[in-house]
């Protein structure tokens, strides 16, 4: 169970080799430790990351594999898991990928492969979760958005629209479980330093993965809805949003 | 009839008003129901559930069944002879002075709010302003229904592991249903108390050793503000029940009477952070000065000596949403540092906290994973934040270190791992547990959290 002070005691990760989900359950285990499942398409390419958990605290990591894309499989998984460990405290969402933008625009499968991770896989796992979190009767559900979907830019539309989505998806399945005991919020981050962003020119504002971990525990003690990472993200996407398409065509970050 | 029968699905939270879960609520008015819903719950367990007064996650359990406890709220029979009163469990404190007074009785113990139910009490084995025993210890005799026995009545010396597992078992070992407490004869319903200052912490204890014994109840209200070099300054008050003699005669006719009265209610929604260093400090250099300077006797009501915050309904939503926690620990005496450290932790961190409770006790709870021990207490809220985890848990290793422990009942944020250190007879409540319930039927958020049950945390 989850403490009045927002320590946890167990913690689910799909996407277990996230930069951004390693740094959040780091902070999390280094403060009283707690078990951690990492899921992820081949669960010993998170050999690395349970050891670093382990030595940061964390009374017990596991690896199980988890198919973003492999539909059929998510609800089985899904039961499987909760029945194997028990209640989570916490489920992070953090499974994605950038793709090539540059080949989405002609490769059709390209393109599809973006949006099927992203999007329909983000749904078709958060369908059962949410059912058994709903039965479980408390936890919190964080999916880890970007801002790149706030407003979907020229360089980046395929992730951005997939992005665009899931964070939709999100926002009315956190109204759909008010009252139920289970908490959903979404992070967006702006330009983060992770091994998806590598070789990439940081945007301004840019954050590492241990600036988003922070905001991300302190937003889950907290109770908040959304959290927006570096927090002035929040106003610079307030502006961006509203800008008129024929300015922002030309803006350089476009 | 229809809704208490099928449950209805509600969100529950201690009075700290933190982590809120959701589960199904039952608010069953016989024992048949009772005994129906405990032997077959829902796969996630149920708990009992009395006026919702524990601070933390006691009284609440996640995807599972809670039963509320509200109807069964019949004084049954009292007997003079005897001097007891037997009661449903979900009769509230209130309930049984405004019954009792006006007949010259008084509940042995009285905690800090009557709004608190029997069952409830005996199963927090509360305690209050009176130093040699807990409310547990004046029950003769109590109803619960087990997952294992079905409906039992209880008996402290002849059921001693049942019963002394039951009080104090933060409602794991079974539902409670009714109790026969002992009481004690009063001429009023007044009380004669002496206020007085105190400069500093170690002033307040020597004080409150030095005269204590004169008094049936004693407290310390401490100002965990106060400005440096009067680290702990208090205000102390004790008292003891008046006789008829000691009232002025226009009070006479009316000695027993009790009418306390719910003076206002907090308002519905409070911004966070209305509860801060400068609020606080103001409002407790006010109460500290509102105290005489010089010691004074008054002849008071109950309601202001025992339940001062019960003047105000739902003063717990002054917190905000963020809710608050109350940090409470017992240490032995000869550990009076443990105290001393904690007021000096909490005003080095500049820490909101109102005026901070301090009591001593001199017996030791019967209850196998009961709070009182010889000793020192010390109680003070806290709004939740996330910084006050290390902080807390620092004490709590000083707490250990002495001997001590923390009130399982205030309790929503301890680390499992210093249960056993705290409760040493921990196992014995374990295994007499385990007899009356030996598949886990009975279930809360708190023993998901600390594992009190040890049934593991992993089947959830």
């Amino acid at each position: 169970m989850k403490d009045a002070l927002g320590e946890m005691q167990s913690v689910l990760v799909l996407g277990g080799t996230s930069d951004i989900a390693l740094a959040t359950v780091r902070k999390i285990v280094a403060r009283r430790g707690a078990r951690v499942v990492l899921a992820a398409r081949k669960p010993e390419a998170c050999q690395p990351a349970a050891a670093v958990l382990r030595a940061a605290g964390a009374s017990e990591v596991h690896s199980v594999a988890f198919d973003a894309t492999d539909f059929a499989s998510h609800e089985g998984f899904v039961r499987a898991t909760f029945d194997r460990f028990g209640d989570f405290d916490l489920v992070l969402v953090a499974f994605g990928v950038l793709g090539d933008q540059a080949r989405a625009e002609h490769d059709p499968a390209a393109a599809v492969e973006i949006v099927q991770t992203n999007f329909t896989g983000a749904v078709s796992v958060t369908v059962p979760l949410v059912t058994r979190l709903r039965a479980q009767g408390h936890g919190t559900l964080v999916l880890l958005s970007s801002v790149a979907g706030e407003r979907v830019r020229r360089s980046n539309f395929v992730y951005g629209s997939s992005k665009a989505g899931i964070d939709g998806y999100y926002q009315g399945l956190a109204a759909s479980l008010a009252s139920s005991g289970v908490h959903v919020m979404i992070v967006r981050p702006g330009f983060v330093h992770t091994k998806m962003t590598e070789g990439l020119k940081a945007a301004p504002l840019s954050v590492t993965p241990d600036a988003v971990a922070d905001a991300v525990v302190r937003g889950i003690a907290r109770g908040h809805d959304v959290v927006w990472v570096p927090p002035a993200m929040r106003y610079v996407m307030a502006v961006l949003r509203h800008i008129p398409v024929a300015v922002f065509r030309r803006l350089p970050l476009a | 009839m229809a809704s208490s029968e099928t449950g209805a699905p509600e969100l529950l939270s201690g009075w700290g008003r933190t982590s809120p879960t959701l589960a199904t609520v039952h608010r069953p008015d016989d024992l048949e129901h009772i005994v129906s819903r405990v032997t077959a719950p829902s796969p996630r367990g149920l708990i009992a559930r009395g006026l919702g007064r524990s601070y933390g996650d006691a009284a609440q359990n996640a995807g599972g069944d809670v039963l509320s406890c509200g109807n069964l709220d019949a004084v049954l029979a009292i007997d003079v002879e005897k001097g007891t009163v037997t009661v449903e469990s979900g009769v509230s404190l209130d309930t049984l002075l405004r019954v009792l007074l006006p007949l010259g009785w008084f509940p042995m113990v009285i905690p800090g709010t009557s709004y608190v139910t029997v069952g409830g009490a005996i199963a927090s084995d509360i305690h209050g302003k009176f130093r040699h025993g807990s409310f547990a210890d004046y029950v003769d005799r109590m109803r619960v229904v087990t997952p294992a026995r079905g409906a039992c009545m209880l008996e402290p010396e002849a059921d001693a592991s049942t019963f002394w597992a039951t009080s104090g078992g933060m409602g794991l070992t079974g539902v409670i249903t009714e109790a026969t407490l002992k009481l004690q004869p009063v001429e009023t319903s007044r009380i004669v108390s002496d206020t007085e200052r105190t400069n500093d912490i170690d002033d307040c204890m020597a004080r409150m050793l030095d005269r204590d014994h004169e008094y049936r109840y004693s407290v310390a209200w401490i100002d965990c503000l106060a400005p440096a070099g009067h680290l702990g300054r208090a205000v102390l008050a004790r008292g003891n029940h008046a006789v008829l003699d000691e009232l002025p005669a226009s009070d006479r006719p009316t000695a027993r009477d009790y009418a306390p009265r719910t003076l206002l209610g907090a308002p519905p929604w409070i911004p966070n952070g209305l509860i801060n260093f400068l609020s606080v400090r103001a409002f407790n250099e006010v109460w500290f000065r509102k105290a005489p300077r010089t010691p004074q006797r008054h002849v008071e009501g109950i309601k202001p000596f025992f339940f001062p915050l019960d003047g105000v309904r739902d003063w717990n939503r002054v917190y905000g949403s963020r809710g608050f926690v109350q940090y409470q620990f017992v240490v032995p005496f000869g550990a009076e540092r443990v105290v001393r450290t904690a007021l000096e932790r909490f005003h080095a961190a500049r820490l909101p906290t109102f005026v901070a409770v301090l009591k001593r006790f001199e017996h030791d709870s019967r209850s196998l994973i009961g709070f009182p021990m010889s000793g020192w207490t010390l109680a003070l809220d806290i709004p939740a934040s996330p910084a006050l985890a290390p902080l807390l848990d620092g004490l709590d290793e000083l707490v250990v270190e002495a001997g001590g422990r923390v009130y399982l009942t205030k309790d929503s944020r301890l680390r499992p791992e210093l249960l056993g250190a705290m409760y040493p007879r921990l196992d014995d409540w374990r295994t007499a547990r385990a007899a009356i319930d030996p598949e886990n039927l009975l279930r809360s958020d708190m023993d998901r959290r600390l594992d009190l049950s040890g049934a593991g945390r992993r089947h959830a």
